[in-house]
C-alpha cells in the first residue's frame, strides 16, 4: 500500500543542496524521491504502447511508492500570499502553478477569488485597471516561459504607467523531475530575466522560507513609489512535494510594513515655493500625481493657492476637468501657448517633460529641430518619483529634462509641504496678482468649454457617428449615475473630458502608459470588478482594434458577472497608423489610395455585437444611425445595472 | 480707341494671372470634391462631413479664405501632411474647396441634447 509522504525526504532538501551543486545533490537524494530512471531511448511523439509502457501502467507499485501527502509545499505557499491580502487572482491557467491553484481553491478555499482569464496579456491588463480603481494589487500567475511571453506586453504597460502587478511565474527548475517535452519546453534558467528590464524586482527562492521572505520584501518594494510590477517565481518542486516534516514548525511569514512614501527635502520645497510665488504666470503640468482620492485635493489647494492653471496630461484623474483653474490644453499648439507664456513650470510626476517644455519638428516635414518654447529665464521644477528609480534599456523615461529644480521624491507626499510653504511666502501683494490671474484663467476656461460645445455640434447627425456624439449620448445615460469611465480618450478626441464632469478619483484611470495596444478591454473589465463592490455603473468606450487582441476577456466579464458597460468605438481600423502611412505617403511625394493596406478593419466588417453575443455578453447594434444611439445605450444600462457586462457596438467616426 | 481695348485686354489678363495664383483652377464641384475628401484621406484627421477632431481642424463653417485653404494644402504651418499638385491636383483642390464650404456646421443652441449638458 502507498504511504504516505509525511516522512519522506521532500525535494525541497534538493534543492537546497542543488544551489551547492547539482552532481552533489542527485547522488545525495535517497531513490524513493526520485523519478523512475530513464533507461529507454527518446521515443517518437505518437508511438503505439511499447512493451514498457504497458509494463509501467500494469506494474504493481513498488512498497517506496508514495501517492500522497497531506500537506504540500503549496498550502504554505498560499499561507504566505494570503497574509498580503490581496483581493484576487488573475490567471489564464498553466501547469507550471497547478500544485498553487489547487493549494488556492481546496486549501485556501478559493480565497482571493481566482478569475478565470483566457490570455495573460489579459490578466496583467485586468490586474493593471483594477490597481488604478481600488489602489491595490493583484495576484497574476503565469507559465515562466510561455505565460510570460504572452503577459510580457501588458507588464510593460504597467511598469510605464507606475502600476503594481504581482505576477507569480509557476517553472520547473530540477531537470529531474521534468516529466515530458512539455515540462522541458515549459522549463527555463532565470525565468524572469525576459521581463528584467521593465519590472522593479524580482527573485527565483530554492526554499519555502525563501519563498516567504521575497514574497513579503516583493510586495513591499512594488508598493513603494515609485510602484512598479514585480516578479516571483514559484518553482513546481516546492509547490507539489510535501512541506519536509522538520520545517512545519519552523517556517515562519514575515511581517510585512510598506514604507512611507518618500517626500521632498525640505530645503528644496521651499525653494520651489518661492519660484512659484514669485511667478507672474506659474503653470503646473500634471502626470501622474493622484495616487489616492487625497492626490486631488492636494493639487486643488496647490493650485488655488497659487492661481495656477492645470495642465493635465491625462495619466490619472488629477484634477477636476470643471475647475475653473483646469487647463484643457491637451496637446500642442494649445498646449505649446499655455507652457510659452509661462515663467515657471513646475511638473509633478510628469514622464514627458521635456516634451511638454519643447517643440519639434512636426512629422510633416524632412529633417528634425528641437527648442525649448519656455521663455528665457522661465524656472523649470520637477517633483517626481521616476527620478528614484529607472531602467536603462528601454526608453520610457524620455529625453534629459535640463530645469532648475529637481526633487527626486513622491508628488502627492510632497505636496502637503509645498502647499504650506507656498502660503507661508505669499504676500498680499503676491496674492493680489495670483487672483487677478486666477479671474483670467477663469474666463478663458469658461471660453474653451463653450468652443467645445459648439465644436462637439459639428456633424451631429453624421453616419458613421461622431465620437463626440457618442461621447454626448452616453453620458447622457449615465450621469447621474455613479459612473466610472475607464477609457483612454486619446483616440476618440478627448471628448468625454470636454464634455463630462469628471471630480472623483475613480471617474478617469487614463490609459495604456506605454500605448502598447490590448490594454483597453482587459483592463476595463479588471477596473469593472474593482468597481463592482461599491455599486459603480463602469463605462468603457472600446477601441476595436484593441479589443482584437484577446477579446475571450468579454468571456470572463459574462462568466463572473462584472457589471460594464462596453461602447464600441469601431472605426474599423488601426486608425493612427492610416494616419502615419498617409503622412509617410505625402512626405515621398504620393497618393494615399494605397493606405489602407494593413491598416483597415473591413472587407468584411467585424460584428462586435455577435462577437459578445458568442461569448454570452448581452449587446446591441452595430448601430449607424445616430438616432439609435441613445435607445440602445438605455437598455445597456439597465442589463448593467442588473449586474451584468453589456455591449453596444457602435460604427463611428476615426476619430 | 484702339489702345484703349488693348489696355481692357492687357487688364483683364493681368487680373486674371494674379487670380489664379491666389485660387485653384477653377470653380470646384460640390460632388466631385465629397469624392476627393473622402478618397485623398481628408476624412481621416477631419472626419467625413469636416466635424474635426483631435488630429484636424473642423472645417465645416470654416474661415479660411479660398487661397488661405489652397496655400495651408500645399505648404501646412502646423503638422497636416503636406499635398503637391502630383497628388492633388489644381482643380482637385477646387473641388475639395467646394465640398468644404457646403458642409454645414450646427452650434451647441440647435441641440437640445448639448445645450442640457453645457447647462449642468
Amino acid at each position: 500500500m502507498a504511504k504516505s509522504k509525511k516522512d519522506a525526504v521532500g525535494r525541497r532538501g534538493f534543492l537546497k543542496r542543488a544551489a551547492v551543486g547539482a552532481a552533489a545533490a542527485l547522488a545525495a537524494k535517497p531513490a524513493s524521491a526520485l523519478p523512475a530512471p530513464q533507461a529507454e531511448p527518446a521515443r517518437p511523439a505518437a508511438p503505439p504502447a511499447s512493451a514498457r509502457q504497458v509494463a509501467l501502467e500494469t506494474s504493481t507499485p513498488t512498497p517506496s511508492d508514495v501517492y500522497t501527502t497531506d500537506r504540500p509545499g503549496a498550502d504554505f505557499m498560499v499561507d504566505v500570499l494570503k497574509s498580503l491580502n490581496f483581493d484576487y487572482i488573475f490567471a489564464n491557467p498553466g501547469s507550471s502553478f497547478r500544485g498553487l491553484q489547487e493549494s488556492f481553491i481546496n486549501y485556501g478555499k478559493n480565497q482571493p477569488e481566482w478569475i478565470t482569464c483566457c490570455h495573460e496579456e489579459s490578466s496583467v491588463a485586468m490586474a493593471h485597471g483594477y490597481f488604478k480603481i481600488e489602489g491595490k494589487p493583484i495576484l497574476c500567475m503565469a507559465h515562466g516561459t510561455v505565460g510570460l511571453q504572452h503577459a510580457s506586453m501588458a507588464l510593460y504597460n504597467a511598469y510605464a504607467d507606475r502600476v503594481p502587478v504581482y505576477l507569480i511565474l509557476g517553472n520547473e527548475q530540477e531537470i529531474a523531475f521534468r516529466r515530458s517535452d512539455v515540462e522541458w519546453t515549459h522549463a527555463v534558467q532565470d525565468a524572469a530575466s525576459m521581463v528584467r528590464d521593465y519590472t522593479k524586482w524580482d527573485d527565483s527562492p530554492i526554499s519555502l522560507g525563501h519563498f516567504a521572505e521575497s514574497a513579503v520584501r516583493a510586495y513591499k518594494v512594488m508598493m513603494t513609489p515609485p510602484m512598479e510590477p514585480i516578479v516571483l517565481c514559484a518553482n513546481g518542486g516546492l509547490q507539489e512535494e510535501p512541506m519536509p516534516e522538520e520545517e512545519r514548525h519552523t517556517l515562519r511569514i514575515p511581517k510585512l510594513v510598506i514604507p512611507s512614501p518618500p517626500a521632498g527635502d525640505p530645503n528644496a520645497v521651499v525653494e520651489a515655493a518661492k519660484m512659484l510665488v514669485a511667478a507672474d504666470n506659474p503653470v503646473i503640468v500634471a502626470g501622474r500625481v493622484a495616487r489616492t482620492p487625497n492626490g486631488i485635493k492636494l493639487l486643488v489647494e496647490l493650485a488655488e493657492t497659487l492661481q495656477a492653471t492645470v495642465i493635465d496630461r491625462k495619466f490619472r484623474m488629477n484634477f477636476p476637468n470643471r475647475h475653473p483653474l483646469f487647463n484643457p490644453a491637451a496637446a500642442p499648439p494649445d498646449l505649446s501657448r499655455v507652457v510659452a507664456a509661462a515663467d515657471a513650470v513646475l511638473g509633478l510626476e510628469v514622464p514627458d517633460f521635456w516634451n511638454a517644455t519643447h517643440a519639434m519638428t512636426p512629422i510633416n516635414r524632412m529633417g528634425m529641430t528641437s527648442r525649448p518654447i519656455t521663455k528665457t529665464g522661465a524656472k523649470l521644477i520637477t517633483i517626481t518619483a521616476g527620478d528614484l528609480f529607472s531602467r536603462s534599456n528601454y526608453q520610457d523615461f524620455g529625453r534629459y529634462a535640463e530645469v532648475d529644480l529637481a526633487i527626486a521624491a513622491d508628488a502627492e507626499a510632497t505636496l502637503p509641504a509645498l502647499i504650506e510653504a507656498c502660503k507661508r511666502l505669499m504676500t498680499a501683494d503676491r496674492k493680489r496678482v495670483a487672483d487677478e490671474r486666477g479671474r483670467k484663467l477663469a474666463a478663458e476656461h469658461k471660453k474653451v468649454r463653450e468652443r467645445d460645445f459648439d465644436l462637439a455640434a459639428a456633424g451631429w447627425d453624421a453616419s458613421p457617428i461622431t465620437t463626440a456624439r457618442l461621447s454626448a449620448e452616453l453620458y447622457n445615460v449615465i450621469k447621474k449615475e455613479d459612473w466610472s469611465f475607464l477609457s483612454d480618450t486619446t483616440f476618440i478626441s478627448w471628448w468625454p473630458l470636454r464634455l463630462w464632469d469628471f471630480d472623483k478619483h475613480y471617474q478617469f484611470i487614463g490609459g495604456h502608459g506605454a500605448y502598447g495596444v490590448g490594454y483597453q478591454a482587459p483592463a476595463a473589465v479588471g477596473a469593472a470588478l474593482a468597481n463592482k463592490k461599491h455599486g459603480r455603473v463602469s463605462v468603457n468606450i472600446q477601441c476595436d482594434g484593441d479589443l482584437n487582441y484577446a477579446p475571450g476577456v468579454l468571456w470572463t466579464a459574462a462568466h463572473h458577472q462584472i457589471p460594464l458597460l462596453n461602447v464600441m468605438h469601431n472605426n474599423r481600423g488601426y486608425h493612427q497608423e492610416r494616419m502615419f502611412l498617409q503622412d509617410m505617403a505625402s512626405r515621398a511625394g504620393r497618393g494615399i489610395e494605397n493606405t489602407h493596406i494593413g491598416v483597415a478593419l473591413d472587407n468584411p466588417n467585424i460584428n462586435y455585437a455577435m462577437l459578445a453575443k458568442a461569448y454570452g455578453m448581452w449587446s446591441a447594434g452595430p448601430i449607424e444611425n445616430p438616432k439609435d444611439l441613445g435607445p440602445a445605450l438605455k437598455a445597456a444600462l439597465e442589463v448593467v445595472k442588473k449586474g451584468e457586462p453589456a455591449l453596444v457596438d457602435v460604427v463611428t467616426q476615426a476619430r | 480707341m484702339k489702345t484703349v481695348i488693348l489696355i481692357a485686354i492687357l487688364a483683364t489678363f493681368v487680373t486674371g494671372v494674379t487670380i489664379l495664383a491666389q485660387q485653384p483652377a477653377s470653380t470646384g464641384n460640390v460632388e466631385n470634391g465629397k469624392k476627393l475628401f473622402l478618397r485623398d484621406g481628408c476624412w481621416e484627421c477631419h472626419g467625413t462631413v469636416g466635424q474635426g477632431g483631435r488630429d484636424g481642424a473642423r472645417l465645416a463653417d470654416t474661415a479660411l479664405t479660398t487661397a488661405q485653404f489652397t496655400r495651408y494644402i500645399r505648404r501646412p504651418t502646423g503638422a497636416m501632411p503636406a499635398y503637391i499638385d502630383k497628388v492633388v491636383s489644381d482643380q482637385a483642390v477646387a473641388d475639395i474647396w467646394a465640398y468644404v464650404k457646403s458642409l454645414p456646421a450646427k452650434q451647441a443652441k440647435d441641440i437640445p441634447l448639448l445645450t442640457e449638458l453645457k447647462g449642468q
